[in-house]
């Protein structure tokens, strides 16, 4: 199995304040990889980190993607090659629609990858498809992007996004969190049908819930800016059970 | 209601970067031989001016009464802008390309640099090939031109005529439709009306006359570009739009100007008369040379625009989209004076670098449920200032009006500000007014959101504020809101680093 991305003693601050403190972590194409760890650990800042959030900035470390350093790529780039980030909290774009967002991101990569823009037609089916898939109803697509959209349908409409744009590296942060129980199936069903040899998923979740639908290859803890933990889905169980204070005792 | 740069958050260095950079695309001068009276302006100048436009008395009258009254006037000084005093004698009131002097009677005969100006504003005054279908894809409008201070020609005459539409240069119309153009002009804005519409009324040069009668639903958009090319003129066009009882309208304007590193001055006047059920939509797309990055040069576009709702369930809306000039001071108004007559003012200014604008409308409800409508989206970047100022105003007999404002600001950077200034006068308890009002700015995180889905900054910024004025672009005509949308684009566009 060939190595996605390897990230390695990897320190970054916000605001003048270190974060993430020597982190480690190695992702094989194929797998699913759970994160979990207490509030303020530094999970979605990793995820920050990942996908290229410019406030976040890296003092020491490496992040190989697919062999590359990708320190110095703007956000928009590692967008491109594949790097997908779900929003624990996703952002409103009032008045541009859903499915204006969507062409300009559909293109903006094709153009970055040097492929033609897709279709109108193309573009349009393939949309719906996905829609369906997600059993979103298709007049949220001219509404605005996330624009008064509830907690659950602004989760949702990130796992679309994510199935329009088919990434390579799918880091989700949270996407469960505020999903009802319908939802959080038809979420899950998303994120395995992108399961693939050629792809690997960032799980962030705070409950076994969601990995009892998408099955990790690897669970972690995170915590104080490190991965103080890795495991087989049993660790997930077990810190459901016991919480964290067991293993920052240890 | 006021939003300081030090009330808001410091956003990416790099939009304001984009915003630097801005462009300004019709900036180039068009090399003609123009005939020009000199600098100054005195009772001889206006007489002079209207002689050489072989005008009637009455209108002489007309422009000397103004003229006499502006005498004694101050310049407004309540505006939130500032710059520094202008030389009235200094600007010269009027000039026309030379080959104009025999005025063309068809755009053949229209001298070909002039129609090449106008191509390269990407403005269609070759009706032939518009009808041939050689350009298949442009909607047919039919277009009047005003450049300096004369018009150049009309397109579509002919089948506007077979309609019974009348659009012509307000020049032509004085010599053809005189009494039409006496009985409606300055009965929307009497000639003492402002400073500025006083001074109009006294040089006016030329501008656009549209008449539609009775039943009429005019066959095509009208459209009218200005265009300022002379050096050290000032530009006072005079619009006239009048429609009967149920006919309708809908016209264009469009503004450009050379980049210069003077000032030049541009005091219009537009002037609407909507008789019984009758609907005017009048949508302007204003991009005047801004001045540069330091503040030089520039138009000063003080602008007096009025619509008279003087029948029952007449209509008049506004439609404007604002980019240009260094100063504008402007309020599109409505007076809805027939009983159940809608007033509508949709706008969108954008300014940057050292732009001021100072712009809004007024809803002047006289009639029984009289209905107006105010959207306002202020996008201000750079260092430029941006003012909505708002009067809506119920008197005693407009018995259930209703008034919607709503003020929206889009701060980019934190040098520029967004000032609001909602004025209301109620005279009739019966009267429901509703104001909303938000300042934001575009956000770091919008902006990553869009760049972690594979947009480009540029891309994001330009997307983020259309959606922003979407609420105006859907008021807009489909070609003008593309070409909207467009001016936006390129009014924000600059080399990300
Ligand atoms: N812009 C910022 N300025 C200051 N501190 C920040 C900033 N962003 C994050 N932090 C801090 O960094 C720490 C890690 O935050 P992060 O959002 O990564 O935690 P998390 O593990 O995702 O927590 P949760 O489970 O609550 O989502 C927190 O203490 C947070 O307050
Ligand atoms: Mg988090």
């Amino acid at each position: 199995m060939s190595q996605l991305l390897q990230i390695e003693n990897l320190h970054a601050e916000v605001a003048g304040k270190e974060i993430l403190k020597g982190l480690n972590l190695a992702v094989n194409a194929g797998e699913v990889h759970a994160i979990m760890g207490p509030n303020g650990a530094g999970k979605s800042t990793l995820s920050k980190v990942l996908a290229g959030a410019e406030d976040y900035v890296v003092t020491s470390g490496a992040i190989r993607y697919r062999g590359n350093d990708i320190a110095a790529l703007p956000a928009e780039q590692r967008a491109a090659q594949g790097i997908f980030m779900g929003f624990q909290y996703p952002v409103e774009i009032p008045g541009v629609s859903n499915m204006i967002f969507l062409k300009a991101a559909v293109n903006a990569q094709r153009k970055e990858r040097g492929e033609p823009e897709l279709a109108a037609n193309d573009f349009l089916a393939w949309v719906r498809h996905r829609v369906k898939q997600m059993k979103m109803d298709p007049a949220m697509l001219s509404r605005g992007v996330n624009q008064g959209f509830s907690g659950g349908e602004k989760k949702r409409n990130e796992i679309l996004q994510m199935l329009v744009l088919e990434p390579k590296l799918m880091v989700l942060d949270e996407t469960d969190s505020g999903l009802d129980i319908d939802a959080l199936r038809i979420v899950s069903d998303g994120i395995n049908a992108m399961r693939s040899p050629e792809r690997a998923t960032i799980l962030v979740t705070h409950y076994q819930r969601l990995l009892d639908y998408v099955q990790p290859d690897f669970v972690h803890v995170l915590a104080a800016g490190r991965i103080v933990r890795s495991g087989g889905p049993e660790l997930a169980r077990e810190l459901e059970e016991k919480g964290y204070g067991w293993l920052q005792a240890a | 209601m006021a939003a300081n740069p030090s009330d808001t958050l410091v956003p990416a260095k790099e939009i304001e970067a984009l915003v630097q950079n801005r462009k300004y695309e019709a900036g180039f001068v068009t090399d003609i031989e123009s005939e020009r009276v000199p600098p100054g302006l005195s009772e001889d100048v206006i007489r002079l001016i209207s002689a050489k436009k072989r005008e009637p008395d009455w209108l002489l009258e007309f422009r000397l009464k103004a003229y006499r009254r502006w005498l004694t006037m101050a310049e407004p000084k309540w505006a939130h802008v500032h710059y520094p005093k202008i030389d009235f004698q200094a600007i010269s009131y009027y000039a026309a390309p030379k080959s104009m002097a025999n005025a063309p009677k068809s755009l053949a005969e229209v001298d070909p640099k002039l129609i090449e100006t106008y191509n390269k504003l990407g403005i269609p005054l070759r009706e032939q090939e518009i009808l041939a279908g050689v350009v298949p894809d442009k909607p047919q409008v039919a277009v009047d031109v005003v450049f300096d201070s004369v018009s150049v020609g009309t397109t579509f005459k002919k089948k506007l005529a077979e309609a019974g539409v009348i659009f012509c240069s307000i020049s032509e119309a004085v010599r053809e439709h005189p009494e039409l153009v006496k009985r409606y002009l300055g009965t929307v804005v009497p000639v003492g009306d402002n400073y500025y519409a006083a001074l109009n009324s006294a040089v006016f040069t030329d501008g656009s006359f549209v008449f539609v009668p009775k039943g009429v639903r005019c066959p095509m958009e009208l459209s009218t570009y200005f265009r300022i090319n002379e050096r050290n003129t000032g530009q006072f066009e005079r619009t006239l739009i009048v429609c009967e009882d149920d006919a309708q309208v809908s016209y264009l304007e469009g503004c450009t100007a050379p980049q210069r590193d003077e000032n030049q001055l541009h005091a219009a006047v537009v002037e609407l008369v909507a008789l019984d059920r009758a609907e005017i939509k009048y949508s302007t797309v204003q991009n005047w040379y801004p001045g540069d990055e330091e503040g030089r040069g520039g138009i000063y576009n003080f602008v007096t625009k009025r619509g008279d709702c003087r029948g029952r369930a007449s209509k008049i809306s506004w439609t404007q989209v604002e980019t240009g000039s260094a100063i504008t001071w402007k309020y599109p108004s409505c007076i809805l004076r027939g009983d159940d007559s809608v007033g509508e003012f949709y706008s969108v200014a954008l300014t940057h670098h050292r732009q001021q604008a100072d712009t809004g409308t007024k809803m002047i409800h006289l009639g029984r449920n009289t209905r107006s409508t105010i959207v306002s989206k202020g996008i201000s970047a750079g260092h430029a200032q941006q003012a909505y100022r708002g009067l809506v105003r119920i008197n005693e007999r407009a018995e259930g009006a209703r008034n919607h404002t709503r003020c929206d600001s889009l701060l980019i950077g934190s040098n520029c500000g967004a000032h609001t200034f909602p004025y209301t006068e109620v005279r009739n308890p019966s009267a429901v007014l509703e104001h909303e009002a938000t300042t934001s700015k575009i956000g770091d995180d919008q902006l990553f959101y869009c760049r972690s889905r594979g947009i480009g900054e540029e891309e994001a910024v330009s997307m983020i504020v259309n959606g922003f004025c979407k609420d105006v672009f859907k008021e807009l005509p489909m070609e003008f809101a593309v070409e909207a949308q467009k001016l936006l684009q390129v009014s924000l566009e600059g080399a990300v680093g």
